[in-house]
């Protein structure tokens, strides 16, 4: 009898501890995915920061860039760039024939004609002479340099030819290959190839559509909060606003999205492709959000502040705007940036409203067609050019950073300036 | 021009605020006791200078491209015209006046355009004219209205106050917008595809309703066996029952073990941690399901001899299943820390151990609020779209196997709708009604959830 009770209570001991097994090992597997996740990411994308560069003499000869004698910047600036960059690059290898010529010319990016007239324009006295000039590897060598590209595979196979791998070799041994920190990513539109493709025309997509979504949204949020939690009066109607804001929390970005397309472009005409469409989508998208944050800090104020506020004679509207009101802006600040943050991943409305649209100039103002960060991700995702993975991953780097930095600053915000009322 | 206008009528409310104040002193200097502070009556003068302002605009915005319509046309009237070929003609012109014209130019069309640069001109200086003219006139009533005992508080809060419950119009406003973007296409779709067709019909292929000649007529028998949903709905509940497989027991035993196991400081960082799986991009997911997860299964199903796609339902469930994990988590995780601790104590004093206590007390106690939870993942992993755009294949296959690929109601919406879409085309409405469903589904599943919770809630409180 007094064994079973004991074994009895074994077997609860060892239930007890295996409830608690699960409980630990759910969270290990939920921080197990979060840093395989972050892992994978930074480790195909760290490579994106960096760009390969061939050094290769260019002759800046004046006759092959039909040049007269003591040209004015003008001329330089029409000047025919391509002669001396082909003949540049086809000087890596004297012998080669018609077919190695090309091959040369396709370890480079087709922008190689614009680098080396950067480089006559900055200093217009090399004219006549030979001068080692930078140019961008094509995408292909970039990865092989890189590591990342499987050289064994059978020629026919790859994207680079065995001759161009000869060269690129010789190239290395002279130290003639460089790799130096990607500004260009930063700074260069998107491109269809992947050498020269940058981050620039979607990252101010999203300044703009985020913009957008702010000066909308921000202002309508925090009004219609002060109206449900200080003013409006218990009824059906206030009921029936309360559970609209709430669902609309809760209902799925894509049909913002067709909201979007069926109402914005389809009735009102807006542009296309653009961050106003876009932001003014992710506005009515973000609004719940705000409305709810703003209405919670301001509950948090508590009832004896507008009691003394009213006591002294102000009026409800006074009470309201000038003490409950910059009380609770630090909650609902730090809301908004939380919110901002959501549309800042969104994707999918913006796909519907086609801020997928190729775009490969810098977008000026909200009017201007423009892609937007995450969308920017979703494009290159489907390019099936090796060189876009490690953009992919990159872009999604400088994505996850501004996520991180806006929620820190919203925590900041919380923590600095909320009053603790106890 | 519009920015100008727009500019002074700013620069005008400025002065009047400024006027008003300076009047309210004026009384004051003469001892007459006033019935507002000072800058009411500013405020007071403003809004007479903003309303007027406002409305004008608002009439303009209306009437102005109608009546310039109008006119344009009517040197078109009598000349047998159908009304679509006045409406080109309009569009025409209106392209030509902003240079934006390609195609041929007609002589008609040239004056017409300019005869529509006149009209604009006209019709924006009267607007200058008339708002300035019409605002001067109503700060001017307002100006000499108000005197010592003229109440200017009332109406400025008054006025204010209806700009509030305007803004918390909004939320309605979004709500009757998605309605009626998605109504009417949706019933146009019913016109053309019989209900019966598209809700029990198990052939999707949208592409097929695209090969037909613009010019030809609708012919319904086409469109038979080509928009039949069942398979995009089975495939979106398929890989929602797959996300759930995941979410549910990680993210229910994280927020049980957080909510009563968890140390103050494991709770302090571990709780923050998983909430940023929340924060994540879906987009990231997407990727993350296509390029590490989708190819990571096809290796293991090689290996086992399976035959497993590259694009499997089981890669982007699973990975949708690890983004709604926090969702599940930190509800439940509030919804137990709520249950009163009188209910703990008493199990305890029975002699429970704690995992008895939160097998048989805890959890049936907050059961409503964590089916609530769970309810609003579902909601969240239907509604799911790049993931499943990225990860699932995008063909409709009507299938119960995790390793093949299947389509969901968002991402046929996206795939129909990328690129260019032509309104009034079948296709086109078939998104609006797929995404009409999607609507209806997460409608419902919201409410449910929402009133469960709260129910829950106001049950502890």
């Amino acid at each position: 009898m007094n064994k079973n009770k004991e074994q009895l209570l074994n077997k609860r001991y060892k239930a007890e501890k295996r409830f608690r097994l699960y409980g630990q090992s759910a969270i290990f597997m939920a921080l197990l995915f979060l840093t395989i996740f972050i892992f994978k990411i930074f480790s195909t994308g760290y490579s994106a920061f960096q760009k390969t560069w061939l050094i290769v003499p260019v002759t800046f000869d004046a006759e092959l860039m039909m040049l007269e004698q003591n040209p004015s910047k003008e001329d330089l600036k029409d000047a025919d760039y391509y002669d001396i960059a082909l003949k540049s690059m086809a000087d890596l290898d004297p012998n080669a024939n018609e077919d190695q010529e090309n091959d040369l010319k396709r370890m480079v990016s087709y922008f190689f004609e614009r680098e080396i007239k950067r480089e006559l324009l900055n200093d217009p006295s090399l004219i006549g002479k030979t001068k080692d000039v930078y140019l961008t590897a094509s995408d292909d060598l970039d990865q092989v340099f890189k590591g990342n590209y499987p050289r064994d595979l059978p020629e026919d196979q790859r994207r680079v030819t065995d001759y161009q791998l000869k060269i690129f070799d010789q190239l290395v041994e002279l130290g003639k290959v460089e790799s130096k920190f990607n500004l260009s990513f930063f700074t260069y539109p998107d491109s269809r190839e992947a050498e020269l493709a940058g981050i620039a025309s979607s990252f101010m997509g999203s300044i703009f559509s985020i913009l957008v979504c702010l000066m909308i949204a921000f202002p309508v949020a925090v009004l219609a909060a002060i109206y449900l939690e200080e003013f409006a009066p218990k009824n059906r109607f206030t009921d029936f606003i309360e559970v609209n804001i709430n669902n609309l929390a809760a209902v799925p970005s894509i049909v913002f999205g067709l909201l979007g397309l069926g109402i914005l472009l389809a009735v009102f005409q807006l542009p296309r492709s653009t961050p106003l469409v876009g932001g003014i989508t992710l506005s009515l998208m973000t609004l719940p959000t705000i409305i709810i944050a703003c209405r919670a800090s301001l509950k948090a104020v508590p009832p004896s502040i507008r009691e003394a506020a009213l006591a002294m004679g102000a009026s409800k509207m006074q009470t309201t705007m000038h003490h409950t009101v910059p009380l609770s802006m630090p909650g609902t600040l730090s809301g908004t940036i939380i919110g901002l943050a959501q549309a800042l991943g969104e994707t999918a409305p913006l796909i519907l409203i086609g801020m997928v649209a190729f775009v490969n100039t810098i977008p000026g103002s909200p009017l201007d067609p423009a892609a937007s960060l995450p969308v920017q991700i979703y494009i290159w995702a489907e390019s099936a050019e090796r060189g876009f993975v490690e953009k992919v991953s990159a872009c999604i780097m400088v994505l996850l950073g501004f996520l991180i930095i806006m929620n820190l600053f919203a925590q900041i915000i919380r923590h600095k300036f909320e009053k603790k009322w106890s | 021009m519009n920015l100008i206008l727009f500019t002074f009528i700013v620069l005008l409310g400025f002065t009047s605020y400024y006027f008003g104040r300076r009047k309210a002193y004026t009384i004051q200097s003469t001892n007459k006791r006033l019935t507002a502070l000072p800058q009411f009556y500013g405020y007071y003068l403003a809004i007479w200078c903003a309303i007027p302002a406002f409305i004008i605009f608002s009439l303009w915005a209306i009437f102005e491209p109608t009546i310039v319509k109008l006119l344009i046309l009517s040197d078109y009237s009598n000349q047998g015209y159908l009304d679509d070929e006045l409406n080109l003609i309009y569009e025409k012109t209106k392209a030509l006046s902003r240079g934006q014209f390609t195609g041929e130019i007609t002589p008609f069309i040239e004056a017409s355009a300019e005869k529509y640069l006149s009209l604009r001109s006209i019709a924006q200086s009267s607007k200058a004219v008339i708002v300035l003219s019409i605002i001067i006139a109503s700060v001017a009533y307002a100006y000499k209205k108000i005197s010592s005992n003229s109440r200017t508080r009332e109406p400025v809060e008054k006025f204010l106050k209806a700009v509030l419950f305007t803004a918390s119009l909004a939320a309605i406003l979004t709500t009757v917008g998605i309605v009626f973007s998605l109504i009417f296409q949706t019933i146009d779709f019913f016109k053309v595809i019989p209900l019966f067709d598209f809700v029990f019909g198990t052939h999707w292929y949208p592409a097929k309703a695209f090969v037909r000649d613009s010019s030809e007529a609708l012919d319904p028998t086409m469109y038979s066996d080509t928009f039949g949903a069942v398979p995009i709905f089975a495939g979106t509940f398929f890989i929602a029952f797959i996300a759930m497989c995941v979410a549910i027991p990680i993210g229910l035993m994280s927020g049980i073990y957080l909510a009563e196991y968890a140390s103050v400081k494991v709770r302090q960082y571990a709780k923050p941690l998983i909430e940023i799986l929340a924060g994540i991009p879906t987009v990231v997911y997407g990727f993350f399901a296509a390029l590490t997860v989708g190819p990571f299964l096809k290796e293991i199903g090689n290996s086992m001899g399976l035959d497993v796609s590259a694009e499997s339902a089981l890669a982007a469930g699973g990975v949708m299943g690890i983004m709604i994990i926090p969702f599940i988590s930190s509800l439940s995780d509030d919804v137990i820390t709520s249950v009163p601790q009188s209910l703990r104590d008493g199990s305890y004093a029975m002699g429970a151990t704690k995992s008895e206590t939160i097998k048989k007390v805890i959890f049936p106690a907050a059961l409503p609020g964590i089916v609530g939870s769970i309810l609003l993942g579902v909601s969240r992993a239907i509604g799911e779209t790049m993931i499943v755009v990225m990860a699932s294949g995008l063909a409709a296959n009507l299938t119960l196997n995790p390793l093949e690929s299947t389509s969901t109601i968002t991402a046929q919406i996206v795939v129909i709708l990328i690129g260019d879409q032509a309104f009034g085309d079948p296709k086109t409405q078939a998104a609006f009604a797929l995404g009409m469903s999607l609507f209806l589904v997460t409608l419902c599943l919201n409410i449910v959830a929402l009133r469960v919770v709260k129910k829950y809630r106001e049950k502890y409180e």
